[in-house]
């Protein structure tokens, strides 16, 4: 089960809508079906918040759940 | 599922048996290739196929008597097809294949007294077998009666080149011998195993010879009159004429004989497809147009290429299928019944590795047209459940299968949409009218209409039961869910005084007689065409004739009175009917019936397609799904109640409103229940949504979106609330608009929306299921009401 690294946020300015600040592509892990996979995703370092933008979750991620859950 | 029950599903799927030719041809030929291979003009391809059972098929496919022939399903429909003149023409025209490939020498040796054809036969048989063969006889040549046949019917050296193929084979021919009892004796201490032909030492007062007189006198299926043998063979027909498939045949049985006695082998167990057989295949007929039989231009050539391609071309294929060909889910996936039922043992016994039968199990109807159509029953319908249950049973049904449905229904048996109440000022009711949750979301202000009506003409009270029958829980396996759901429903029903049910949901009126055959419960349909009659101000409009074509909703596939009374209806309604192809018992699903619609949407849409493209006209329908799938795959269906209960409905009338979505379906109930309250029973009850966060604004468009993604308005608005408290969102500085997340149950939620003097827009909104921290931060008490979805 491989995942791409890195996805960037969709088209768009984003900032972090709490605290103003800048994205930065961060590691974090994701988890689906007790497997857990290490992705790049854009966050906010001061908030916290991670983004996942549509074309992952309509692509790649909905790909590896389906996978997931007939494995 | 255990073997010997995977093997008990194989067995009643009969695809797999043979065609009737096949089955009455003692040699078991498979005519069907052959035949396909000649239509296609392929000789040699078709003389692949008569070596791969033929003994000597340059021989026999010349003269073979075909007694497949009188079996051919094409019999009456032109004639049977011409198989003898074709293998004639196949062996005549394409070369001789390879010499048969010889197993490894087994180190025992066989004696065959006699060289016609059954003899030949076996030295074919036994000598592919790797058994050492010596043919003796007392001619000079080989062939027995072979020898006396005409040569315009079997030249010479077409006999002497299948010999001199026996020979490379390693049988050894021994020529001139006297076939005496003393021969045989020795032949018997010599050798492992003796055949004796019919004739082999013939007498002039003994024609048999060695051989007895008649087939009864032997084990009609050893051939033998001891074990172990000798092996007996090639009796002449009453007539005193040989045949020559009875020769072979003999010789095939006995050459299977000896095999098993000189492996050491049983030498009856599991013989009994040997030879010709009866075939539990299947082959429906109708509509298939006759075609006569090719007559040769020139008789004493026979047929000429052409001649030949078109004659083998009238064969039918024989083959059941019946399923597959009314049903577009069997078809998708390429098999029939029994190899579907492999797939599923495999699936599940599969412990690492993808499971690539789950969407197909997941994705039936349930609607049993199959079990309708099959010979034998055989019901896909049984065979998902089981393997649904089983899945859920050692937790490897994919959550995402049936979780939307699942919920829908928990939802519907929520405090906020559920209702069980009497006859109005009484405690109990002679009557509950149990519209279906489906019905309730579609239809909420019918469902009043149809309520009043009920409770204007029905003696003894009528109550109303609003709510779910469970049946989400069965089609998804979760048996679990079901029987809390029916337990709700009986505690209800005890309640409400043991009353009669009145079902508008075929489905559910099905789930109810099922799982709770002590209540009595009929449909809606027959209490207005039977008991109450139409309401004043149904459209019984001359002014508006209409022909639609009735589509019985699958559940009520065995409700022929329910089917009647919605035909009485239609025709009171003036309208006049139409049937489509499949009708009544053999009415189709429209897509949504065990949870199809949810476990695979685009299997859904086809089906859905399939049923709107064979209407004769738009559909009147009597559920609320049917109409819902069939509305959207393209048929103006009208459900019956719009017709019977019109109501203050806009112009220009009930088939061109689009049915409720599925957030409109939620609300909808919701609203049902209040309405109904105080309308009916003078409570009036907050409305729940007010809870559910912020009122947003979705456009048609993207709202659509969202449906197709099973996203719903409480689902965005939950994300905005949180959004909107928590200020945890991102923001696209090129178009000012948020995004924001929210976790509901095992989905994480996004919206993308603008925010402008306190009123929201949404943009779009997506989801995913896997858990992204700083993503899918969880429910907030405050926003949201969906609590914990179902596994």
């Amino acid at each position: 089960m491989s995942m791409e690294p890195a996805y960037l946020p969709d088209p768009g300015e984003w900032t972090c809508g709490r605290c103003g600040g800048p994205l930065v592509q961060s590691k974090v892990e994701v988890t689906y079906l007790g497997s857990v996979f290490a992705v790049i995703l854009p966050a906010c370092p001061a908030c916290g918040l991670t983004m996942v933008p549509k074309s992952l979750a309509e692509g790649k991620m909905a790909e590896v759940e389906a996978l997931l859950e007939d494995k | 599922m255990d073997q010997s029950e995977l093997r008990d599903w194989e067995a009643r799927c009969i695809q797999e048996e043979p065609p009737a030719c096949r089955a009455a041809c003692p040699l078991h030929v498979d005519v069907r290739a052959f035949m396909e291979a000649m239509a296609a003009g392929k000789t040699a391809a078709a003389r692949k196929v008569l070596e791969r059972t033929m003994p000597l098929p340059g021989v026999l496919g010349r003269i073979c008597d075909h007694p497949c022939e009188a079996a051919c399903v094409r019999w009456d429909m032109g004639g049977a097809l011409a198989v003898g003149a074709l293998e004639r023409f196949c062996v005549e025209n394409a070369q001789a294949g390879p010499k048969p490939l010889v197993l490894p020498a087994k180190g025992k040796r066989a004696a065959v007294l006699g060289a016609g054809l059954a003899a030949l036969t076996v030295a074919w048989d036994l000598a592919r077998k790797g058994y050492g063969v010596a043919v003796h006889f007392r001619e000079d040549a080989p062939g027995g009666w072979l020898c006396g046949l005409p040569e315009s019917l079997l030249p010479p050296e077409v006999l002497a080149a299948e010999v001199a193929v026996l020979a490379r084979m390693g049988v050894a021919f021994a020529a001139g011998q006297a076939l005496s009892r003393d021969f045989l004796a020795s032949a018997r201490s010599d050798c492992d195993a003796v055949f004796v032909e019919y004739g082999a030492g013939a007498a002039p007062d003994r024609a048999c010879g060695l051989c007895p007189a008649s087939r009864a006198d032997v084990d009609p299926v050893t051939l033998a009159m001891a074990e172990p043998g000798p092996f007996f063979g090639g009796w002449p027909g009453p007539d005193g004429a040989f045949s020559p498939m009875s020769c072979a045949a003999d010789g095939r049985r006995a050459a299977s004989g000896m095999d098993r006695a000189m492996s050491g082998a049983s030498l009856t167990a599991a013989r009994d497809k040997e030879g010709a057989c009866p075939t539990r295949l299947v082959v429906r007929t109708t509509g298939v147009p006759a075609v006569p039989r090719t007559v040769p231009a020139d008789p004493r050539t026979g047929f000429s290429p052409a001649e030949a391609a078109a004659e083998a071309s009238r064969c039918l294929s024989c083959e059941c299928l019946e399923c597959v060909k009314v049903c577009a889910y069997l078809e998708r996936y390429q098999g029939y019944p029994k190899t579907y039922a492999r797939r599923f043992y495999n699936n599940a016994a599969i412990v690492k590795g993808h499971h690539q039968a789950n969407r197909m199990i997941n994705s039936c109807s349930l609607c049993g047209l199959c079990t309708e159509v099959c010979p034998e029953s055989f019901s896909m319908a049984d065979l998902c459940l089981t393997a649904r249950r089983d899945m859920v049973e050692r937790g490897r049904m994919p959550p995402s299968a049936f979780e939307f449905a699942l919920t829908d229904m928990a939802e519907s048996d929520s405090e906020a949409c559920a209702l069980a109440m009497p006859a109005p000022g009484a405690e109990t009711c002679g009557n509950l009218f149990f519209p279906g949750c489906q019905l309730a979301g579609a239809s909420p202000d019918t469902v009043g209409m149809v309520y009043a009506h009920l409770r204007d003409t029905l003696p003894g009270g009528v109550g109303i039961r609003l709510g779910c029958c469970g049946v989400p829980g069965r089609w998804a396996g979760r048996e679990d869910l079901f029987a809390a759901s029916m337990a709700r429903f009986r505690a209800d029903w005890e309640r409400l005084g043991r009353p009669r049910v009145v079902a508008a949901c075929a489905t559910c009126l099905k789930t109810l007689v099922e799982a709770a055959p002590d209540i009595p419960a009929v449909s809606l349909w027959r209490v207005l065409a039977g008991e109450t009659g139409l309401p004043e101000g149904a459209a019984r409009a001359a002014a508006e004739k209409r022909t639609l074509a009735v589509h019985d909703p699958c559940a009520s596939r065995h409700d022929p009175q329910s089917q009647a009374a919605v035909r009485d209806l239609l025709f009171r309604l003036g309208v006049t009917v139409l049937e489509p192809p499949l009708t009544g018992r053999f009415t189709e699903c429209c897509g949504y019936g065990g949870l199809m619609w949810n476990a695979d949407p685009d299997m859904a849409k086809t089906v859905a397609g399939r049923r709107a493209g064979s209407a004769p006209g738009d559909y009147a329908v009597s559920c609320a799904m049917c109409r819902d799938m069939l509305w959207r795959a393209g048929n103006r269906a009208v459900h019956l109640l719009d017709l019977i209960f019109p109501g203050k409905g806009a112009l220009p009338g009930p088939e061109v409103s689009a049915p409720a979505g599925l957030s409109a379906r939620r609300r909808n109930r919701a609203a049902l229940r209040r309405d109904i309250l105080a309308a009916v029973f003078g409570r009036k009850e907050e409305a729940m949504e007010e809870r559910d966060g912020p009122v947003v604004d979705i456009s048609p468009e993207v709202l659509a979106l969202l449906e197709e993604r099973r996203i719903l308005d409480v689902d965005v608005r939950a994300v905005v609330a949180r959004a909107e408290v928590t200020g945890e969102r991102f923001l696209d500085k090129a178009t000012g608009r948020y995004l924001a997340a929210a976790r509901r149950g095992n989905v994480t939620f996004w919206v993308l929306y603008e925010s402008r003097d306190g009123a929201f827009t949404v943009h779009d909104s997506y989801c995913h299921r896997m858990d992204v921290p700083g993503a899918s931060q969880g429910p907030d008490a405050r926003t949201d009401q969906r609590g914990e979805d179902h596994p």
